[in-house]
Protein backbone atom coordinates (compact mmCIF):
# COMPACT_ATOMS: atom_id res chain seq x y z
CA UNK A 1 0.00 0.00 0.00
CA UNK A 2 2.62 2.75 1.05
CA UNK A 3 5.54 2.87 -0.49
CA UNK A 4 8.59 4.50 -0.17
CA UNK A 5 9.79 7.63 -2.49
CA UNK A 6 13.08 7.79 -4.29
CA UNK A 7 12.46 11.25 -5.37
CA UNK A 8 10.75 12.86 -1.90
CA UNK A 9 13.66 11.73 0.68
CA UNK A 10 13.40 14.40 2.62
CA UNK A 11 10.19 15.95 2.01
CA UNK A 12 7.61 13.24 4.63
CA UNK A 13 10.02 14.73 7.79
CA UNK A 14 8.71 17.87 6.65
CA UNK A 15 5.56 16.79 7.22
CA UNK A 16 5.79 15.53 10.34
CA UNK A 17 8.71 18.04 11.45
CA UNK A 18 5.85 19.97 14.02
CA UNK A 19 5.33 17.12 15.62
CA UNK A 20 9.30 16.44 16.56
CA UNK A 21 9.74 20.26 17.37
CA UNK A 22 6.83 20.36 19.70
CA UNK A 23 6.97 16.91 21.32
CA UNK A 24 10.98 17.56 22.04
CA UNK A 25 9.91 21.35 23.51
CA UNK A 26 6.68 21.19 24.80
CA UNK A 27 7.16 17.30 26.13
CA UNK A 28 9.98 15.88 26.04
CA UNK A 29 11.83 18.54 27.83
CA UNK A 30 8.79 19.37 30.22
CA UNK A 31 8.85 15.26 30.98
CA UNK A 32 12.98 15.34 31.77
CA UNK A 33 12.84 18.90 33.79
CA UNK A 34 10.22 17.13 35.99
CA UNK A 35 12.89 14.68 37.05
CA UNK A 36 15.42 16.80 37.61
CA UNK A 37 13.23 19.71 39.19
CA UNK A 38 12.00 16.99 41.55
CA UNK A 39 14.96 16.74 43.16
CA UNK A 40 15.72 20.89 43.60
CA UNK A 41 14.92 23.35 45.46
CA UNK A 42 14.40 26.04 43.08
CA UNK A 43 14.17 29.89 44.76
CA UNK A 44 14.05 32.65 42.12
CA UNK A 45 18.31 33.17 41.35
CA UNK A 46 19.08 30.28 42.87
CA UNK A 47 18.91 26.65 42.46
CA UNK A 48 20.13 23.54 44.08
CA UNK A 49 20.10 19.97 44.27
CA UNK A 50 18.43 18.84 47.60
CA UNK A 51 18.82 15.07 46.71
CA UNK A 52 15.16 13.20 47.77
CA UNK A 53 14.23 15.85 50.35
CA UNK A 54 11.50 16.87 48.03
CA UNK A 55 9.91 13.60 48.18
CA UNK A 56 10.51 12.98 51.96
CA UNK A 57 8.35 16.08 52.22
CA UNK A 58 5.46 14.78 50.65
CA UNK A 59 5.08 11.91 53.24
CA UNK A 60 2.22 14.19 55.02
CA UNK A 61 -1.26 14.25 55.44
CA UNK A 62 -2.36 16.34 52.26
CA UNK A 63 -0.23 14.15 50.27
CA UNK A 64 -1.96 10.94 51.28
CA UNK A 65 -5.54 12.73 51.41
CA UNK A 66 -5.13 14.02 47.43
CA UNK A 67 -3.63 10.60 46.30
CA UNK A 68 -6.46 8.71 48.19
CA UNK A 69 -9.42 11.19 46.84
CA UNK A 70 -7.96 10.64 43.45
CA UNK A 71 -7.92 7.38 43.64
CA UNK A 72 -11.71 6.76 44.89
CA UNK A 73 -12.56 9.18 42.10
CA UNK A 74 -11.03 7.17 39.34
CA UNK A 75 -12.31 4.16 40.94
CA UNK A 76 -15.90 5.43 41.36
CA UNK A 77 -15.93 6.70 37.91
CA UNK A 78 -14.43 3.55 36.29
CA UNK A 79 -17.39 1.22 37.81
CA UNK A 80 -20.08 3.39 37.02
CA UNK A 81 -19.06 4.95 33.79
CA UNK A 82 -17.95 1.84 31.71
CA UNK A 83 -21.03 -0.94 32.71
CA UNK A 84 -23.63 1.66 32.57
CA UNK A 85 -22.61 3.14 29.42
CA UNK A 86 -22.30 -0.53 27.62
CA UNK A 87 -25.61 -1.15 28.48
CA UNK A 88 -26.93 1.91 27.57
CA UNK A 89 -25.12 1.76 24.23
CA UNK A 90 -26.54 -1.86 23.83
CA UNK A 91 -30.34 -1.33 24.20
CA UNK A 92 -29.70 2.26 21.98
CA UNK A 93 -28.61 -0.18 19.33
CA UNK A 94 -31.44 -2.10 18.75
CA UNK A 95 -33.01 -0.99 15.61
CA UNK A 96 -36.69 0.18 14.96
CA UNK A 97 -36.79 2.91 17.62
CA UNK A 98 -36.07 6.24 15.83
CA UNK A 99 -36.35 8.31 19.02
CA UNK A 100 -32.96 6.99 19.60
CA UNK A 101 -31.06 8.97 18.04
CA UNK A 102 -32.77 11.97 19.94
CA UNK A 103 -32.24 10.18 22.95
CA UNK A 104 -28.29 9.82 22.51
CA UNK A 105 -27.87 13.42 21.23
CA UNK A 106 -29.71 14.67 24.65
CA UNK A 107 -27.24 11.91 27.03
CA UNK A 108 -24.28 13.45 24.85
CA UNK A 109 -25.09 17.48 25.35
CA UNK A 110 -23.62 17.34 28.86
CA UNK A 111 -20.59 16.89 27.49
CA UNK A 112 -20.41 20.11 25.69
CA UNK A 113 -21.02 22.45 28.82
CA UNK A 114 -17.56 23.74 29.83
CA UNK A 115 -16.33 22.81 33.33
CA UNK A 116 -16.75 26.62 34.75
CA UNK A 117 -20.43 26.18 33.83
CA UNK A 118 -21.32 22.36 34.57
CA UNK A 119 -19.57 23.15 38.50
CA UNK A 120 -21.86 26.28 38.56
CA UNK A 121 -25.24 24.34 37.56
CA UNK A 122 -24.13 21.99 40.29
CA UNK A 123 -23.08 24.33 42.82
CA UNK A 124 -26.55 25.75 42.15
CA UNK A 125 -28.70 22.39 41.84
CA UNK A 126 -26.99 21.19 45.36
CA UNK A 127 -27.07 24.14 47.11
CA UNK A 128 -26.95 23.54 51.19
CA UNK A 129 -30.00 25.36 51.59
CA UNK A 130 -33.10 23.22 52.50
CA UNK A 131 -35.09 25.14 49.63
CA UNK A 132 -32.29 23.92 47.10
CA UNK A 133 -33.92 21.47 44.56
CA UNK A 134 -32.21 18.85 45.31
CA UNK A 135 -32.54 18.87 48.98
CA UNK A 136 -36.34 19.38 48.27
CA UNK A 137 -36.06 15.91 46.15
CA UNK A 138 -34.65 14.00 48.67
CA UNK A 139 -36.68 15.27 51.61
CA UNK A 140 -39.33 12.92 51.54
CA UNK A 141 -37.34 10.33 50.98
CA UNK A 142 -35.97 10.80 54.49
CA UNK A 143 -32.67 12.70 53.34
CA UNK A 144 -31.94 15.86 55.93
CA UNK A 145 -30.81 18.58 53.75
CA UNK A 146 -27.29 18.58 53.28
CA UNK A 147 -24.48 21.54 52.52
CA UNK A 148 -23.18 18.87 50.05
CA UNK A 149 -20.23 20.96 49.22
CA UNK A 150 -19.26 21.89 53.12
CA UNK A 151 -20.79 17.94 54.34
CA UNK A 152 -17.91 16.24 54.60
CA UNK A 153 -15.70 13.64 52.25
CA UNK A 154 -18.40 11.87 51.42
CA UNK A 155 -20.77 14.13 50.07
CA UNK A 156 -17.81 15.88 48.65
CA UNK A 157 -17.18 12.80 46.65
CA UNK A 158 -20.80 12.19 45.48
CA UNK A 159 -20.97 15.82 44.10
CA UNK A 160 -17.80 14.77 42.00
CA UNK A 161 -18.83 11.24 40.77
CA UNK A 162 -22.41 13.10 40.09
CA UNK A 163 -20.46 15.33 37.75
CA UNK A 164 -18.72 12.95 35.95
CA UNK A 165 -21.55 10.97 35.64
CA UNK A 166 -23.58 13.89 33.91
CA UNK A 167 -20.92 14.63 31.73
CA UNK A 168 -19.30 11.82 30.67
CA UNK A 169 -22.08 8.98 30.53
CA UNK A 170 -23.35 10.16 26.37
CA UNK A 171 -19.48 10.41 25.36
CA UNK A 172 -19.00 6.87 26.29
CA UNK A 173 -22.15 5.88 25.13
CA UNK A 174 -20.93 7.22 21.98
CA UNK A 175 -17.57 5.37 22.24
CA UNK A 176 -19.19 2.20 22.83
CA UNK A 177 -21.80 2.19 20.37
CA UNK A 178 -19.04 2.72 17.51
CA UNK A 179 -17.78 -0.46 19.50
CA UNK A 180 -20.69 -2.30 18.84
CA UNK A 181 -20.75 -1.24 14.68
CA UNK A 182 -18.04 -3.49 14.65
CA UNK A 183 -19.50 -6.90 15.71
CA UNK A 184 -20.61 -8.75 12.80
CA UNK A 185 -24.64 -9.14 12.72
CA UNK A 186 -24.55 -12.78 11.90
CA UNK A 187 -23.20 -13.89 15.37
CA UNK A 188 -26.44 -12.63 17.01
CA UNK A 189 -28.10 -14.93 13.95
CA UNK A 190 -26.22 -17.82 15.22
CA UNK A 191 -26.85 -17.17 19.29
CA UNK A 192 -30.62 -17.08 18.47
CA UNK A 193 -31.01 -20.13 16.06
CA UNK A 194 -29.20 -21.42 19.52
CA UNK A 195 -32.11 -20.39 21.42
CA UNK A 196 -29.75 -18.08 23.35
CA UNK A 197 -31.60 -15.41 26.18
CA UNK A 198 -31.29 -11.84 25.49
CA UNK A 199 -28.61 -11.81 28.77
CA UNK A 200 -26.48 -14.87 27.22
CA UNK A 201 -25.73 -12.87 24.31
CA UNK A 202 -24.96 -9.78 26.12
CA UNK A 203 -22.23 -11.30 28.03
CA UNK A 204 -21.01 -13.97 25.64
CA UNK A 205 -21.25 -12.35 22.97
CA UNK A 206 -21.41 -8.38 22.93
CA UNK A 207 -19.09 -8.13 25.99
CA UNK A 208 -16.30 -10.26 24.93
CA UNK A 209 -16.29 -8.64 21.35
CA UNK A 210 -16.94 -5.13 22.69
CA UNK A 211 -13.17 -6.15 24.72
CA UNK A 212 -11.07 -3.52 22.21
CA UNK A 213 -13.43 -0.55 23.23
CA UNK A 214 -13.76 -1.14 27.10
CA UNK A 215 -9.68 -1.20 27.62
CA UNK A 216 -9.38 2.28 25.67
CA UNK A 217 -12.69 3.54 28.10
CA UNK A 218 -11.13 2.01 30.78
CA UNK A 219 -7.68 3.21 30.26
CA UNK A 220 -8.30 7.07 29.26
CA UNK A 221 -10.61 6.94 32.59
CA UNK A 222 -8.18 6.08 34.34
CA UNK A 223 -5.32 8.82 32.95
CA UNK A 224 -8.15 11.21 33.40
CA UNK A 225 -9.41 10.41 36.48
CA UNK A 226 -5.48 10.56 38.35
CA UNK A 227 -5.58 14.06 36.71
CA UNK A 228 -8.78 15.40 37.67
CA UNK A 229 -8.68 19.20 39.24
CA UNK A 230 -10.86 21.52 37.33
CA UNK A 231 -13.67 20.08 38.19
CA UNK A 232 -12.78 19.92 42.84
CA UNK A 233 -11.36 24.07 41.56
CA UNK A 234 -14.66 25.05 40.19
CA UNK A 235 -16.66 23.24 42.90
CA UNK A 236 -14.69 24.57 45.96
CA UNK A 237 -13.11 27.82 44.17
CA UNK A 238 -13.09 30.95 46.71
CA UNK A 239 -14.08 28.92 49.82
CA UNK A 240 -12.90 31.00 52.68
CA UNK A 241 -9.03 29.74 52.82
CA UNK A 242 -9.16 29.20 49.45
CA UNK A 243 -9.62 25.37 48.71
CA UNK A 244 -12.29 22.75 50.08
CA UNK A 245 -12.81 22.60 54.26
CA UNK A 246 -10.70 19.65 55.78
CA UNK A 247 -9.21 19.07 52.14
CA UNK A 248 -12.32 17.02 50.70
CA UNK A 249 -12.02 17.95 47.10
CA UNK A 250 -7.86 17.65 47.30
CA UNK A 251 -6.35 15.91 44.62
CA UNK A 252 -2.95 15.03 43.13
CA UNK A 253 -3.36 17.89 40.68
CA UNK A 254 -4.88 19.90 43.02
CA UNK A 255 -1.83 19.70 45.09
CA UNK A 256 0.76 20.44 42.30
CA UNK A 257 -1.58 23.54 42.18
CA UNK A 258 -1.12 24.02 45.41
CA UNK A 259 2.16 23.81 45.53
CA UNK A 260 3.31 24.58 42.44
CA UNK A 261 2.08 27.57 41.81
CA UNK A 262 0.30 29.14 44.73
CA UNK A 263 3.16 28.32 46.96
CA UNK A 264 5.75 28.90 44.35
CA UNK A 265 7.32 25.09 45.31
CA UNK A 266 8.49 24.32 41.65
CA UNK A 267 10.84 21.33 43.17
CA UNK A 268 8.18 19.71 45.07
CA UNK A 269 5.21 19.87 42.54
CA UNK A 270 7.46 18.37 40.27
CA UNK A 271 8.20 15.63 42.84
CA UNK A 272 3.95 15.51 43.03
CA UNK A 273 3.94 15.35 39.66
CA UNK A 274 6.58 12.32 39.11
CA UNK A 275 4.44 10.46 41.95
CA UNK A 276 1.23 11.09 40.02
CA UNK A 277 2.81 10.10 36.47
CA UNK A 278 4.14 7.13 38.27
CA UNK A 279 0.61 5.42 39.65
CA UNK A 280 -1.07 6.44 36.20
CA UNK A 281 1.54 4.23 34.40
CA UNK A 282 1.21 1.77 36.96
CA UNK A 283 -2.47 1.36 37.54
CA UNK A 284 -3.06 1.58 33.36
CA UNK A 285 -0.17 -1.00 32.76
CA UNK A 286 -2.24 -3.02 35.90
CA UNK A 287 -5.38 -2.59 34.17
CA UNK A 288 -4.23 -3.66 30.60
CA UNK A 289 -2.80 -6.87 32.21
CA UNK A 290 -6.47 -7.67 33.68
CA UNK A 291 -7.51 -6.69 30.39
CA UNK A 292 -5.12 -9.77 29.00
CA UNK A 293 -3.44 -6.82 26.87
CA UNK A 294 -0.32 -7.99 26.66
CA UNK A 295 -1.04 -11.73 26.44
CA UNK A 296 -2.89 -11.15 23.06
CA UNK A 297 0.09 -9.14 21.79
CA UNK A 298 2.52 -12.11 21.87
CA UNK A 299 -0.18 -14.49 20.58
CA UNK B 1 -44.73 -15.73 16.47
CA UNK B 2 -47.66 -13.10 17.70
CA UNK B 3 -46.64 -13.53 21.16
CA UNK B 4 -42.90 -13.00 20.63
CA UNK B 5 -44.10 -9.42 18.76
CA UNK B 6 -45.80 -8.66 21.18
CA UNK B 7 -43.20 -8.93 23.37
CA UNK B 8 -40.67 -7.17 21.37
CA UNK B 9 -42.57 -4.26 21.44
CA UNK B 10 -43.22 -4.54 24.96
CA UNK B 11 -39.53 -4.10 25.49
CA UNK B 12 -39.44 -1.65 23.10
CA UNK B 13 -42.31 0.46 25.11
CA UNK B 14 -39.96 -0.10 28.39
CA UNK B 15 -36.90 1.07 26.43
CA UNK B 16 -38.17 4.29 25.43
CA UNK B 17 -39.95 4.74 28.72
CA UNK B 18 -36.68 4.42 30.40
CA UNK B 19 -34.80 7.05 28.07
CA UNK B 20 -37.49 9.03 28.25
CA UNK B 21 -36.58 9.54 31.78
CA UNK B 22 -33.11 9.24 31.76
CA UNK B 23 -32.77 12.15 28.81
CA UNK B 24 -35.04 14.46 31.13
CA UNK B 25 -32.78 13.82 33.64
CA UNK B 26 -29.94 14.51 31.62
CA UNK B 27 -31.09 18.27 30.11
CA UNK B 28 -32.70 19.16 33.70
CA UNK B 29 -29.61 21.20 34.66
CA UNK B 30 -29.60 22.82 31.41
CA UNK B 31 -33.15 23.71 31.62
CA UNK B 32 -32.75 24.94 35.38
CA UNK B 33 -29.41 27.16 34.20
CA UNK B 34 -31.74 28.74 31.78
CA UNK B 35 -34.19 29.82 34.03
CA UNK B 36 -31.96 30.99 36.41
CA UNK B 37 -30.64 33.38 33.81
CA UNK B 38 -33.57 35.25 34.13
CA UNK B 39 -33.51 35.89 37.81
CA UNK B 40 -31.25 37.88 40.54
CA UNK B 41 -27.83 36.04 41.03
CA UNK B 42 -27.60 36.74 44.57
CA UNK B 43 -30.43 35.00 45.63
CA UNK B 44 -29.63 31.78 43.41
CA UNK B 45 -26.22 31.60 44.80
CA UNK B 46 -27.81 31.99 48.40
CA UNK B 47 -30.93 29.49 48.23
CA UNK B 48 -29.68 27.70 44.86
CA UNK B 49 -31.90 26.36 42.59
CA UNK B 50 -35.46 25.71 43.94
CA UNK B 51 -38.76 24.66 43.06
CA UNK B 52 -39.81 28.24 42.55
CA UNK B 53 -36.95 29.19 40.19
CA UNK B 54 -38.20 25.99 38.02
CA UNK B 55 -41.60 27.51 36.94
CA UNK B 56 -41.25 29.71 34.28
CA UNK B 57 -42.90 33.14 35.48
CA UNK B 58 -41.82 36.63 36.28
CA UNK B 59 -38.88 36.17 34.23
CA UNK B 60 -36.48 39.47 33.38
CA UNK B 61 -34.13 39.81 30.96
CA UNK B 62 -32.17 42.43 32.48
CA UNK B 63 -29.29 39.97 34.19
CA UNK B 64 -28.65 39.34 30.43
CA UNK B 65 -29.00 42.58 29.31
CA UNK B 66 -26.42 43.43 32.25
CA UNK B 67 -23.53 41.68 30.37
CA UNK B 68 -22.92 44.18 27.87
CA UNK B 69 -22.64 46.82 30.59
CA UNK B 70 -21.29 45.21 33.86
CA UNK B 71 -18.02 45.95 35.08
CA UNK B 72 -17.29 48.32 32.24
CA UNK B 73 -18.33 45.44 29.93
CA UNK B 74 -16.04 43.02 31.22
CA UNK B 75 -17.98 40.22 29.78
CA UNK B 76 -17.95 41.04 26.02
CA UNK B 77 -14.30 41.69 26.24
CA UNK B 78 -13.87 38.04 27.72
CA UNK B 79 -16.53 36.75 24.75
CA UNK B 80 -13.73 38.50 22.03
CA UNK B 81 -11.22 36.67 23.80
CA UNK B 82 -12.41 33.55 23.59
CA UNK B 83 -13.44 34.30 19.64
CA UNK B 84 -9.82 35.23 18.78
CA UNK B 85 -8.44 32.05 20.79
CA UNK B 86 -10.85 29.18 19.20
CA UNK B 87 -9.72 30.78 15.76
CA UNK B 88 -6.22 31.28 16.32
CA UNK B 89 -6.32 27.34 18.18
CA UNK B 90 -8.23 25.71 15.51
CA UNK B 91 -6.26 27.00 12.42
CA UNK B 92 -3.10 26.12 13.57
CA UNK B 93 -4.46 22.65 14.59
CA UNK B 94 -6.01 21.83 11.64
CA UNK B 95 -3.24 22.87 9.70
CA UNK B 96 -0.21 21.35 11.31
CA UNK B 97 -2.14 18.35 12.63
CA UNK B 98 -3.11 17.55 9.03
CA UNK B 99 0.18 17.49 7.93
CA UNK B 100 1.95 15.37 10.19
CA UNK B 101 -1.27 12.64 9.75
CA UNK B 102 -0.82 12.71 6.28
CA UNK B 103 2.87 12.40 6.51
CA UNK B 104 2.48 9.62 8.85
CA UNK B 105 0.10 8.03 6.98
CA UNK B 106 1.19 7.93 3.40
CA UNK B 107 5.14 7.88 3.45
CA UNK B 108 7.44 5.13 4.52
CA UNK B 109 10.68 6.27 6.14
CA UNK B 110 12.72 5.76 8.72
CA UNK B 111 11.38 6.42 12.38
CA UNK B 112 7.55 6.59 11.25
CA UNK B 113 6.98 3.93 13.39
CA UNK B 114 8.34 5.75 16.60
CA UNK B 115 6.94 8.91 15.45
CA UNK B 116 3.29 7.32 15.46
CA UNK B 117 4.05 5.16 19.03
CA UNK B 118 5.30 8.96 20.34
CA UNK B 119 1.79 10.79 18.85
CA UNK B 120 -0.34 7.93 20.66
CA UNK B 121 2.13 8.47 23.67
CA UNK B 122 1.20 12.16 23.87
CA UNK B 123 -2.27 10.93 23.40
CA UNK B 124 -2.83 9.68 26.56
CA UNK B 125 -0.64 11.01 29.09
CA UNK B 126 -2.24 13.84 30.95
CA UNK B 127 -0.82 17.51 30.20
CA UNK B 128 -1.70 17.87 34.07
CA UNK B 129 1.43 16.04 34.65
CA UNK B 130 3.41 18.74 32.34
CA UNK B 131 2.16 21.84 33.69
CA UNK B 132 5.00 23.22 35.97
CA UNK B 133 7.48 22.89 33.32
CA UNK B 134 5.99 24.02 30.74
CA UNK B 135 4.95 27.40 32.95
CA UNK B 136 8.68 27.97 33.48
CA UNK B 137 8.65 27.52 30.06
CA UNK B 138 6.36 30.29 29.00
CA UNK B 139 8.14 32.58 31.60
CA UNK B 140 11.73 32.03 29.95
CA UNK B 141 10.08 32.25 26.55
CA UNK B 142 8.22 35.89 28.14
CA UNK B 143 4.87 34.76 26.90
CA UNK B 144 3.14 34.77 30.08
CA UNK B 145 -0.48 36.65 29.78
CA UNK B 146 -0.30 35.95 26.48
CA UNK B 147 -2.71 34.35 23.49
CA UNK B 148 0.21 32.29 21.80
CA UNK B 149 1.75 31.05 25.45
CA UNK B 150 -1.99 29.46 25.57
CA UNK B 151 -1.86 28.01 21.55
CA UNK B 152 1.97 27.27 21.49
CA UNK B 153 2.32 23.91 23.31
CA UNK B 154 -0.87 22.71 21.48
CA UNK B 155 -0.46 23.77 17.83
CA UNK B 156 0.04 19.58 17.30
CA UNK B 157 -3.36 18.10 18.44
CA UNK B 158 -2.17 14.33 19.07
CA UNK B 159 -5.99 13.66 18.48
CA UNK B 160 -5.78 15.49 15.40
CA UNK B 161 -2.99 13.76 13.91
CA UNK B 162 -4.35 10.40 14.66
CA UNK B 163 -7.54 11.20 13.12
CA UNK B 164 -5.67 12.68 10.15
CA UNK B 165 -3.51 10.13 9.96
CA UNK B 166 -6.74 7.27 10.03
CA UNK B 167 -8.51 9.48 7.23
CA UNK B 168 -5.49 9.90 5.36
CA UNK B 169 -4.75 5.98 5.09
CA UNK B 170 -8.25 5.87 3.58
CA UNK B 171 -7.43 7.79 0.46
CA UNK B 172 -6.45 5.40 -2.99
CA UNK B 173 -2.76 6.15 -3.43
CA UNK B 174 -3.64 6.40 -7.11
CA UNK B 175 -4.82 10.90 -6.25
CA UNK B 176 -1.05 11.30 -4.81
CA UNK B 177 0.72 9.54 -8.58
CA UNK B 178 -2.11 11.19 -10.57
CA UNK B 179 -0.46 14.33 -8.79
CA UNK B 180 3.02 13.22 -9.60
CA UNK B 181 2.21 12.35 -13.15
CA UNK B 182 0.76 16.02 -13.34
CA UNK B 183 4.13 17.12 -11.76
CA UNK B 184 3.63 18.69 -8.39
CA UNK B 185 5.56 18.62 -5.78
CA UNK B 186 5.08 16.23 -2.22
CA UNK B 187 3.38 19.74 -1.02
CA UNK B 188 1.85 20.56 -3.46
CA UNK B 189 0.28 17.06 -3.96
CA UNK B 190 -0.88 17.81 -0.15
CA UNK B 191 -2.48 21.19 -0.66
CA UNK B 192 -3.90 20.73 -4.28
CA UNK B 193 -4.88 16.91 -3.77
CA UNK B 194 -5.13 15.47 -0.64
CA UNK B 195 -6.51 18.40 1.26
CA UNK B 196 -9.75 18.67 -0.70
CA UNK B 197 -10.34 15.43 -0.40
CA UNK B 198 -9.98 15.35 3.49
CA UNK B 199 -12.93 17.92 4.12
CA UNK B 200 -14.84 16.09 6.18
CA UNK B 201 -12.17 15.58 8.31
CA UNK B 202 -11.15 18.91 8.64
CA UNK B 203 -14.76 19.71 9.44
CA UNK B 204 -15.24 17.12 12.27
CA UNK B 205 -11.68 18.33 13.81
CA UNK B 206 -12.85 21.94 13.69
CA UNK B 207 -15.73 21.44 15.56
CA UNK B 208 -13.83 18.93 18.09
CA UNK B 209 -11.14 21.88 18.33
CA UNK B 210 -12.61 24.51 18.06
CA UNK B 211 -14.88 22.98 21.04
CA UNK B 212 -12.04 22.36 23.15
CA UNK B 213 -10.15 25.56 22.55
CA UNK B 214 -14.02 27.23 23.55
CA UNK B 215 -13.82 25.61 27.02
CA UNK B 216 -10.10 25.14 27.76
CA UNK B 217 -9.49 25.85 31.35
CA UNK B 218 -6.53 24.55 33.50
CA UNK B 219 -3.82 25.98 30.94
CA UNK B 220 -5.64 29.60 30.38
CA UNK B 221 -5.75 29.46 34.13
CA UNK B 222 -2.19 29.70 34.81
CA UNK B 223 -0.95 31.52 31.41
CA UNK B 224 -3.51 34.39 31.81
CA UNK B 225 -2.66 36.92 34.45
CA UNK B 226 -4.92 39.76 33.87
CA UNK B 227 -8.49 40.63 33.02
CA UNK B 228 -8.43 41.93 29.94
CA UNK B 229 -6.94 38.57 28.69
CA UNK B 230 -9.36 36.27 30.16
CA UNK B 231 -11.47 34.11 27.89
CA UNK B 232 -15.00 32.98 29.36
CA UNK B 233 -14.20 30.25 31.50
CA UNK B 234 -11.58 32.29 32.91
CA UNK B 235 -13.71 35.37 33.43
CA UNK B 236 -16.57 33.24 35.10
CA UNK B 237 -14.71 30.97 37.33
CA UNK B 238 -13.42 34.51 38.53
CA UNK B 239 -16.83 35.68 39.81
CA UNK B 240 -16.79 32.44 42.06
CA UNK B 241 -15.44 34.41 45.24
CA UNK B 242 -17.87 33.99 48.19
CA UNK B 243 -17.30 37.95 48.67
CA UNK B 244 -18.50 38.47 45.13
CA UNK B 245 -21.11 41.11 43.75
CA UNK B 246 -21.95 39.75 39.96
CA UNK B 247 -23.28 36.55 40.03
CA UNK B 248 -25.69 37.73 37.88
CA UNK B 249 -23.02 37.88 35.28
CA UNK B 250 -21.88 34.54 36.58
CA UNK B 251 -25.31 32.69 35.81
CA UNK B 252 -26.53 34.73 32.46
CA UNK B 253 -22.88 34.67 31.77
CA UNK B 254 -22.82 30.81 32.01
CA UNK B 255 -25.97 30.20 29.98
CA UNK B 256 -24.41 32.32 27.07
CA UNK B 257 -21.12 31.18 27.35
CA UNK B 258 -23.24 28.27 26.27
CA UNK B 259 -25.48 28.83 23.61
CA UNK B 260 -23.35 28.88 20.89
CA UNK B 261 -21.78 25.06 21.23
CA UNK B 262 -25.41 23.90 21.35
CA UNK B 263 -26.83 25.64 18.76
CA UNK B 264 -23.38 24.43 16.66
CA UNK B 265 -24.23 20.97 18.00
CA UNK B 266 -27.59 20.59 16.29
CA UNK B 267 -26.50 22.25 13.27
CA UNK B 268 -23.30 19.67 13.19
CA UNK B 269 -24.48 16.82 14.87
CA UNK B 270 -23.24 14.35 13.03
CA UNK B 271 -19.46 15.99 12.72
CA UNK B 272 -19.60 15.78 16.78
CA UNK B 273 -20.04 11.88 16.46
CA UNK B 274 -17.62 11.55 13.32
CA UNK B 275 -15.01 13.48 15.56
CA UNK B 276 -15.60 11.08 18.28
CA UNK B 277 -15.38 7.57 16.59
CA UNK B 278 -13.90 7.56 13.06
CA UNK B 279 -11.18 5.77 12.93
CA UNK B 280 -12.46 3.33 15.18
CA UNK B 281 -10.97 1.97 18.08
CA UNK B 282 -10.79 -1.21 16.97
CA UNK B 283 -8.14 -2.82 18.49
Amino acid sequence: MRRSIGSARFSPYLFVLPFIVTFLVFYLYPLVSTVIMSFQEIVPGQTHWIGTLNYERLLNPFMYTAIWNSFRYTVFTILILIPIPVLLAVMLNRPGNPANVVFRGAMFLPTLVSVVVAGTIIRLLFAGSPAAIVNTILHPLGIKPTDWLLGGSASAMTLLVGMAMWRWTGVNIVYFMSGLQSIPRDLYEAADIDGASAWYKLFRVTVPLLKPTIIFVTTISVFGGFAMFEESYILWAGQSGGGSPNNVGLTMVGYIYLKGFQGGALGLGSAIGMILLAIVLGVSFLVLNLFGFFKRDEA
Amino acid sequence: MRSLRTAESRVNALFFLIFLVLCLAFLFPIYSLLLASFRPGRDLMRFGITVKTLIPDNLSLKYLASLLTARAGAYTVWYRNSLILVVMQTGLSLFFSSLVGYGLAVYEFKGRRLLFSLVLLVLVVPIQILILPLYSLLIFFKSMNTFWGIVAPFVVSPFAVFFFRQYAIGIPTDFIDAGRIDGLREGGIFFRVIAPLMKPAFGAMAILTALQSWNNFLWPLIVLRTGDMFTLPIGLASLLSPYGNNYDMLISGSLMATLPILIVFFIFQRYFIAGLTTGGIKG
